[in-house]
């Protein structure tokens, strides 16, 4: 034995028989499973079974964090830190504050976009079991991907091959972790 | 059969790529200019935009040394060159966010194939932008009082000021544009690493794509991500060239206190930014032979868009005229008789004739599909819309309240050394993008080629 085994991963021919292995995987009960494709693949989200991303969730709570620090910052500058009056206006002019608010909200959200992004998806992950698998160097080309880890409650190395097999996978191999 | 019908059948529209291209054929078409040698004119080109950029940082060092006084300004006109060329590059890095994001929110398929591209040259301009808005204070070294960083002196910024705002205005567009551009990238760069022949790309490729394996738990955060980016980044576009146009109609000179400052600097800045992409375009589409992916029908859509942006600011000229001599303000009107008629009527002129005259060609569709007119007519538009920045900033200014200080400006050496020398650090960006990143959005183009649709091939009913 020695090596553990990560799962099986099989190769598809086209979008439309990836995600027809998809429903297949997912109506059979698996949920470790994983379809892989060079670009993002309409309705796939739906063919395995996944909820929606949280991402949005994550951006408004900082979104809002920028939008009350780029108010409070201003505030304090204003009024507290630094009391100048200039052309005659009101310390609080919080109309003048507006577009620096704006433009902090966008900046705590934008960043929070992209490296929850990153961080919802385990990255950076430089290495990974399926990058084992021997064919998948063309996967972010024209290859189209299914793995299904040995860890999920179905699995069953002669079973799950089949099962593949019957969704039209090819390449059917397992692959090391 | 029913014309809407046709219309909405998306199989039944223009298509996007040319040929007959398979996924693989498309990573192959854009990888091939990263993998291969270093082309002679690319080596050429290199050496020539360093030499400028040396240019340009030799005469900020003189610049610094010496101060201000090496610049032709005077007392009114405070602001020449340094403005002008900042409002211009600002205004190029347009273009890429309004493509990447807005045509995104309103599913324009066509435009992954300029993306990449128009995104790489927003952040290059804006580059351009914030390097001429340091400078422009004078005293660099204290650029830093710009920030609200707490100092000594417990000094702090004046937020109700406009020029405030442009600061957090501009560094906000860079950031964000930065991260959405690394975004879009990362599943090329995969592609790249994928393909590498050499140890090095890999291992360079590798740690920049992240690790990125293109599986669907990857994409649907990453399809979200890219969505708010979008949507975060359509008023932040809007807001960039706002607050541009409010450092100068929150003053009181005449010819900048105005409510249409906003609306016409913006279609301004979309109309200069798209005549950027497409005279750069041109020149990679031949060079590279892309033209499978940019078609005649991508080059036509923009074209199309630079003659409705054009004409919103010939509107604007026309609607800043009529409201100078309706509004009864004899000092808003005398600002306008003296842009148009004054000592700079010659960079007046130049301007309306650039940016409203020449682009009203391209309602002949014959004009509109000619390569080498549409060339020619982005490069007047990239004139045209410098000189609008000019004689804003300076025709304003020149005429001063007191007859006595009337002054006229024009730039020395040492501005004009400056502004040839910021191209030299545009084009060196932007030759070594096209050398080691994919100058075209592989993974986005594939996403939009018939094939991707995962009901592809199967039989429908009329």
């Amino acid at each position: 034995m020695g090596k553990s085994i990560y799962g099986l991963m099989a190769e598809f021919d086209s979008p439309g028989s990836l995600m027809k292995a998809a429903e297949g995987l997912r109506d059979s009960g698996y949920k470790k499973f994983e379809t892989y494709s060079p670009f993002p693949i309409h309705g796939m989200d739906a063919a395995m079974g996944l909820k929606e991303s949280v991402l949005g969730w994550i951006v408004l709570v900082f979104g809002a964090t920028g939008l009350t620090c780029g108010f409070l910052l201003q505030t304090w500058v204003s009024v507290f830190a630094y009391e100048i009056t200039v052309s005659g206006k009101p310390l609080f002019s919080f109309q003048a504050f507006v577009p620096v608010c704006f433009e902090v909200m966008v900046l705590f959200s934008g960043i929070a976009a992209v490296f929850g992004m990153f961080a919802l998806n385990r990255l950076p992950q430089l290495y990974h079991s399926v990058f084992n698998y021997k064919r998948f160097a063309i996967a972010s080309s024209h290859g189209f991907f299914v793995s299904v880890e040995s860890d999920d409650a179905h699995y069953s190395e002669v079973d799950t091959t089949r099962l593949l097999e019957k969704l039209g996978g090819k390449h059917i191999e397992t692959v090391e972790a | 059969m029913d014309k809407q019908v046709l219309a909405d059948d998306p199989s039944k529209r223009q298509k996007l790529v040319l040929g007959d291209h398979t996924f693989a054929s498309i990573s192959d078409v854009v990888c091939k200019p990263i993998e291969s040698k270093a082309p002679t004119w690319w080596l050429i080109g290199l050496f020539a935009s360093i030499s400028f950029l040396l240019l340009l940082l030799s005469m900020l060092g003189y610049l610094v040394w010496e101060g201000v006084g090496v610049w032709g300004l005077n007392n009114p006109v405070m602001w020449g060159w340094d403005l002008v060329t900042f409002v211009f590059w600002i205004g190029i890095g347009h273009a890429g966010t309004l493509i990447s994001a807005i045509l995104f929110l309103f599913r324009q398929k066509w435009r992954t194939s300029i993306n990449r591209f128009a995104e790489a040259m927003t952040i290059f301009a804006v580059m351009c932008a914030g390097l001429y808005i340091g400078f422009h204070v004078g005293r660099f070294w204290v650029a830093y009082y710009l920030f609200p960083v707490p100092n000594s002196m417990q000094m702090w910024g004046n937020f109700r000021s406009p020029l405030l705002w442009d600061l957090f205005a501009v560094s906000t567009y860079f950031t964000i544009s930065l991260l959405f551009w690394y975004v879009g990238l990362v599943p090329d760069l995969a592609t790249l690493r994928d393909r590498a022949a050499t140890k090095t790309r890999k291992i360079v490729y590798g740690i920049f794509s992240m690790g990125w394996r293109g599986a669907n738990r990857h994409w649907q955060h990453y399809e979200k991500a890219y969505m708010i980016l979008a949507a975060l980044s359509t008023p932040l576009v809007l807001s960039v060239h706002s607050i541009v146009s409010f450092d100068f109609a929150a003053s009181q000179l005449p010819g900048w206190h105005t409510t249409i400052f906003p609306p016409y600097f913006v279609a301004g800045a979309i109309f200069s930014g798209f005549a950027m992409v497409m005279t750069l375009m041109l020149l990679a589409r031949e060079i590279f032979g892309l033209k499978d992916m940019v078609t005649m029908h991508h080059l036509e859509t923009m074209n199309k868009i630079i003659l409705a942006t054009g004409t919103m600011v010939g509107y604007a000229y026309g609607m800043e005229f009529f409201v100078a001599w309706y509004s009864g303000n004899e000092y808003e009107a005398f600002a306008f008789v003296s842009r148009a008629f004054g000592p700079y009527a010659w960079a007046y002129w130049t301007m309306v004739s650039c940016n409203v005259l020449f682009p009203q060609l391209f309602w002949f569709k014959k004009i509109r599909t000619s390569i080498p007119i549409m060339f020619v007519i982005s490069i007047i538009v990239n004139i045209g819309m410098w000189f609008e920045r000019f004689v804003i900033t300076v025709t304003s200014l020149h005429r001063d309240f007191l007859p006595s200080s009337w002054e006229y400006y024009s730039p020395t050496w040492v501005e004009i050394c400056q502004f040839l020398g910021s191209f030299g650090l545009f084009f060196t960006l932007f030759l070594l993008f096209l050398k080691f990143l994919p100058m075209i959005a592989i993974s986005e183009v594939k996403g939009i080629m018939p094939e991707a649709n995962p009901h592809h091939g199967e039989t429908h009913h009329g």
